[in-house]
């Protein structure tokens, strides 16, 4: 078997007195790319953002590369290597592309330019657009942004939360084809998508989040021929 | 045309301590959604501060270039220890609390440094020394320009041009910037927000303590609660340049010198603060953004 990148065992995740998240556990092996499915509130962004330390658990563990970082701050995770690029793409709007590049290779002591000339060859539109403020940007290039802004700092492990959130069709393809190739550099991804068939066409597993617990887990295979995964996120009907 | 030219020299003067002020404002501002309200006591607290720096290392003996620039390096790092202290103290335990309870701390924590400095150097007005600055006067064409006056203009350009390419050109600098736009991102890209919060301290309370001792130099006396009026002239001038922009707060504070001294110069001194507050409300209700402020269009 290959070795696992990342472990989540027994998560829970409140907000105030709510329980958001209810024990959860999956894991990510190296070099795959897994993703949670799952409707909106299922708690998607919150087992992501409690993974790379943005939100603190109150029970549970998570292991990244052999190391237990539920306590460690997330600033601090970015350099065990690694990345999450958010929900909702949240670029530096004031800062020009070049410089939001920069600062997702700000854990790093000076930044790679074979990364950043690698950015540039998978998102040309960045270095078309490299002096320009990011929050001129159009939706699509924003989030081109944000993938490769999360992929500056070198990571092991890159975490996607919904790459194509709002994005016209040919954008999603553009977008889902830079993250095949990162994945195929030899970067761990972990991707949370409303695009279920897009996501399980790129992804070698899949878990079902459902109001803060996990129904359904296995190959991206069984889940697209999984009678409920088509009904319930697919759109077919029976 | 004299009294313009005169007044335009003053003015400059005088917007240049604004300026400096109003950084420490603005910057705290921009990275924290929180007025500092302490900001200006802090400045008060900097002149009391420099005038014993000076007492104690130099006794009332002959100035000279090292002693000033002591003088000025000693009472920078002591304010901006102090500023990081507030930071930790009052401010950081608030971080997720609702704004209003972290302006009701900075007014408490600005009580607190403005009683320190009345207990500690007592209620009376302190004379700042004669001889920290040569007494050299220029008169050009009929404009009067002391040495302070040109060591102010001076070294407040050289600090503001310096904190433009900090902010601008560096990594830090970047980083500040980019946990002004967006905290949690900025965690994302492995910044310590922490670390940012103190830098920003350091910096505004080491400009805060130029100005202070500028303003002992310049006016000479220094009273425990003159922080409240500079540390509120300079939230005007922050607010003027669009409060969060630090150009702006550069801008608004010369600008508000100025008009401040042509006020001063053609209608009288006892009407500057007014029109200074008149001039306040103008700008919140026909340009609330200030004059720089959020010029570019943010995406969601």
């Amino acid at each position: 078997m290959s070795e696992k990148l990342l472990e989540v065992k027994g998560l829970h995740v409140n907000y105030g007195a709510i329980e958001a998240i209810k024990g959860i556990d999956l894991y990510v092996n190296k070099g795959e790319v897994v993703t949670i499915l799952g409707a909106n509130g299922a708690g998607k962004t919150t087992t992501l953002r409690t993974i790379s330390g943005l939100l603190k658990s109150s029970a549970g563990s998570i292991i990244f590369d052999g190391k237990e970082i539920t306590q460690i701050p997330a600033h601090e995770i970015v350099s065990l290597g690694m990345s999450h690029s958010p929900e909702g793409r949240r670029v530096f709007g004031t800062l020009s592309v070049e410089e939001n590049l920069m600062m997702g290779a700000y854990s790093l002591k000076k930044y790679d330019a074979t990364t950043l000339d690698w950015i540039y060859e998978i998102l040309p539109r960045l270095h078309e657009r490299k002096k320009q403020l990011a929050g001129t940007l159009s939706g699509g290039e924003q989030q081109m942004l944000a993938i490769g802004r999360a992929i500056m700092s070198k990571p092991k492990l890159l975490i996607l939360d919904e790459p194509s959130l709002g994005l016209a069709p040919v954008l999603v393809k553009v977008i889902f084809k830079a993250i095949k190739e990162i994945s195929k550099s030899g970067v761990t991804v972990l991707l949370v998508e409303q695009n279920a068939k897009a996501a399980l066409k790129l992804a070698n597993r899949g878990y079902v989040l459902e109001l803060g617990k996990i129904t359904h887990s296995g190959s991206s295979e069984e889940l697209l021929n999984s009678e409920m995964i088509q009904e319930a996120y697919l759109g077919k009907k029976k | 045309m004299d009294i313009f030219l005169q007044q335009m020299v003053n003015g400059l003067t005088i917007g240049s301590l604004y300026a400096l002020v109003a950084l420490g404002y603005t910057m705290v501002y921009g990275v924290m959604r929180l007025i500092n309200f302490a900001h200006g006591d802090l400045v008060a607290f900097s002149a009391f501060i420099g005038l014993s720096v000076y007492a104690q290392i130099f006794g009332e003996s002959v100035t000279s270039l090292i002693a000033v620039i002591t003088v000025f390096v000693f009472t920078a790092a002591i304010v901006a220890f102090v500023g990081v202290l507030l930071e930790r103290l009052a401010y950081r335990p608030l971080r997720t609390a609702p704004r209003l309870s972290a302006v009701v701390s900075a007014l408490g924590a600005g009580l607190v440094i403005q009683n320190s400095v009345m207990l500690i150097w007592g209620p009376n007005m302190k004379i700042f020394p004669s001889n920290l600055f040569p007494a050299t006067i220029w008169e050009i064409g009929g404009i009067v320009i002391t040495f302070t006056q040109v060591m102010i203009l001076g070294l407040s350009s050289v600090l503001m041009v310096g904190l433009y390419f900090f902010i601008h050109q560096t990594k830090i600098g970047t980083a500040i910037r980019a946990v002004a736009i967006d905290q949690d991102a900025a965690k994302l890209m492995g910044i310590n927000v922490n670390r940012i919060v103190m830098i920003i301290f350091i910096i505004g309370s080491s400009l805060g303590a130029v100005a202070g001792l500028f303003i002992g130099t310049y006016y000479r006396g220094v009273t425990f609660d003159m922080g409240w009026m500079y540390g509120l002239n300079a939230f005007v001038a922050a607010i003027m340049g669009g409060i969060g922009n630090i150009p702006g707060a550069m801008l608004g504070g010369l600008l508000l010198g100025l008009f401040n001294a042509m006020i001063t110069g053609y209608i009288s001194t006892q009407w500057a603060e007014t029109f200074t507050f008149v001039l306040l409300i103008a700008i919140l209700v026909f340009r609330p953004t200030g004059i720089l402020g959020e010029t570019v269009a943010e995406k969601v």
